[in-house]
């Protein structure tokens, strides 16, 4: 498919791949450390760790499909460990969605350096927590508090940490 | 068409993926899982996952023991001064409240009330989260091959936890009390009114159906009502922090749990409950006022009446003499309303001299003229300035002004019923620290009008009052 109308070079535009380990181990210890570790440290409880590793490899392979598998994939599992009254498909959705656009804009600029890093990930994070909020809010019926600045603030730390975790798993990629 | 297709590859599986998925947020939704049934993939993978966590969580704590046992001692000696000195100064408060407690269990057993006690718990680690802020749910690192079941309690020394929602062979599932489908009975400790507290998405906890006319102010205290049939009633929940006038006529109370949810790693799991009598008999032995709030809420009988309209000779009069014999005429007196001039005319041996031999201060009802009723205490006696009632028909626990139980009240006549107390506040133990002044001390009792049609005083609704 011809990239038309893309802000980034060919070079930039370059599509990763990894390897079968990387991409079953790195989601479900991403999940796993954010079930057991970050869920019982309460400043970090809003850290979303399996949203940034849909963000990276959706940005990565540059593949709007497989991002959303991806997305799916890990909101599925995500889902799996959030409680009986928490339907499967709630963080599916969320993160299928954004691996769809996350790879889609991948696609269109360059999300190689840190700049371009924290600002993806700031808005996509607003725009999962609202697709979130959406889905339980709006097909579930759930009563949902939303607060702008609780999701700003949230959002910011997820970019700033989403930094340094997108810079560890880059020693995951393979030309 | 298969242009079409080609063109819109990525947006045709999106919206696939899409729609497959709210079909089955639709389905699960259509047939929620009841009564512990758990969705197979949850099962799989929550045990899958809990053996490798509950490993690190343990090996974690291991060190985490090793560090602090044995490695990083610094300042123990000085915390085992001031911990001394908290133990003794506890050790005072100890007997304060113990006393307390026997009283109290007493009226209990006075008014047969069912006491919930927390039998048997299960210690659990809290090994996990939901790890989103969305849904509070905790893992626990004991399940079904521990004797966990659905709905139980999960508490910890500070405070109520949550309840079991979901059971898994070696793991549990708990749900917080702030999380927005949680639902506890509460009530306010001071007030004792009772309301729902329930969580939000943000983890808030509010108390609410409470109405907006009752006055609830911050700092009170919040306990568990029983009435969810959950968790047993009495237990720390949390404070008030903020009270606010609501929508439809309830107040919005804010409560700020008191087990830190956030950072809760070790529980129990209340997994029996008993119910049960509270059990008078190792009390101590039952003093006068006891027995007389037991006869208190009986209805009179009446007393039979010849043709003329007058009480037949035998029949009860009312009035008693102190220098009867106890048996029988003390009950007759009792249901006459002249609960006080039975408890003179019992013996004062036995249970009353038992009890006034406590440190703590009781009635003490002597036998013979005159009849008095002594309160024995720190010291300090208050005289009852006029004959309480001349034809003993005062009910007890109207005559009884509070002495704070250091004081002694005597009724100078013989046969008038003396003022003495039931479980009224004279009765209450005088604590240690609970010092009276002698003007406060030698403070008469006040003026009584004798009733001459007595009524027994109405059985109380509920636990909250003592017979007066």
């Amino acid at each position: 498919m011809p990239f038309r109308g893309s802000l980034t070079s060919r070079d930039q535009v370059a599509v990763y791949e990894f390897g079968w380990p990387a991409i079953i181990f790195i989601p479900l210890v991403a999940v796993l450390i954010q079930i057991f570790i970050l869920g019982k440290i309460p400043f970090l409880a809003a850290i979303n760790l399996p949203f940034m590793v849909t963000i990276f490899f959706a940005v990565a392979r540059r593949n709007p499909i497989s991002g959303c598998l991806t997305g799916c994939a890990i909101g599925l599992i995500q889902d799996l460990f959030a409680g009986p009254h928490h339907p499967l498909g709630m963080y599916g959705i969320a993160l299928t969605i954004i691996g769809y656009s996350a790879s889609s804009l991948g696609l269109k600029i360059d999300v190689e350096n840190p700049g371009s890093r924290f600002i993806i990930t700031y808005i996509f994070f607003v725009a999962h927590q609202g697709i979130y909020y959406g889905v339980a809010h709006g097909l579930l019926g759930q009563v949902q508090q939303w607060s702008w600045s609780h999701v700003a603030v949230s959002a910011l730390a997820n970019a700033v940490i989403g930094i340094f975790v997108f810079k560890f798993l880059d020693r995951f990629k393979q030309r | 068409m298969d242009t079409f297709l080609g063109r819109y590859k990525n947006l045709i599986v999106l919206a696939a993926i899409l729609f497959i998925q709210i079909i089955a947020l639709a389905v699960q939704v259509h047939r929620p899982t009841q009564g512990g049934d758990t969705r197979l993939l949850r099962l799989w993978a929550i045990s899958a996952v809990t053996p490798v966590e509950t490993a690190v969580v343990h090996t974690q704590k291991w060190v985490n023991a090793i560090w602090k046992n044995y490695v990083y001692l610094r300042g123990v000696r000085r915390e085992n001064r001031e911990l001394r000195a908290e133990i003794d100064r506890m050790k005072v408060e100890d007997a304060r409240y113990a006393e307390d407690a026997r009283m109290a269990r007493r009226v209990q057993a006075l008014l047969a009330f069912k006491e919930q006690y927390v039998d048997t718990t299960v210690a659990a680690q809290v090994i996990g989260t939901s790890g989103s802020e969305q849904s509070r749910i905790l893992y626990l690192d004991k399940g079904l091959n521990d004797g966990i079941k659905q709905d139980m309690a999960v508490i910890t020394p500070a405070g109520i936890v949550g309840k079991i929602v979901q059971v898994f062979p070696d793991s549990s599932q708990v749900l917080p009390i702030n999380d927005q489908f949680s639902g506890v009975g509460a009530a306010l400790k001071s007030s004792r009114l009772q309301g729902i507290l329930r969580g939000s998405s943000n983890g808030v906890t509010t108390l609410q159906y409470v109405m907006s006319d009752e006055k609830v102010e911050p700092g009170e205290e919040v306990i568990t009502s029983g009435g969810d049939r959950i968790f047993p009633k009495g237990l720390p929940v949390g404070k008030v922090v903020s009270v606010e006038p609501g929508k439809d006529l309830f107040l919005n109370i804010r409560v700020v749990p008191s087990a830190r949810l956030d950072q809760v790693e070790e529980v129990l799991v209340v997994t029996k409950i008993t119910e049960k009598m509270p059990d008078s008999k190792d009390l101590g032995p039952r003093r006068a006022s006891d027995i007389l709030a037991e006869r208190l809420p009986t209805v009179p009988a009446k007393p039979e009446v010849d043709a003329a309209g007058k009480p037949k000779t035998g029949a009860p009069s009312g009035t008693a003499s102190g220098a009867t014999p106890t048996t029988g005429t003390a009950a007759t007196a009792a249901r006459s309303g002249a609960a006080a001039t039975s408890a003179a005319n019992k013996p004062a041996t036995g249970s009353s001299t038992a009890a006034a031999s406590k440190t703590n201060g009781s009635a003490t009802a002597t036998h013979g003229t005159p009849t008095s009723a002594t309160t024995a205490g720190s010291g300090g006696a208050a005289k009852a300035p006029k004959p309480a009632a001349a034809d003993g028909t005062r009910p007890a626990g109207t005559v009884a002004k509070p002495l704070n139980g250091t004081g002694t009240a005597t009724a100078p006549h013989a046969n008038t019923s003396a003022p003495v107390s039931g479980p009224s506040p004279a009765n209450r133990p005088a604590t240690g620290n609970e010092t009276t002044p002698p003007s406060k001390r030698s403070k008469p009792a006040p003026e009584q009008t004798p009733n001459p049609n007595p009524q027994p005083p109405s059985p109380p609704h509920n636990g909250e009052q003592p017979p007066q």
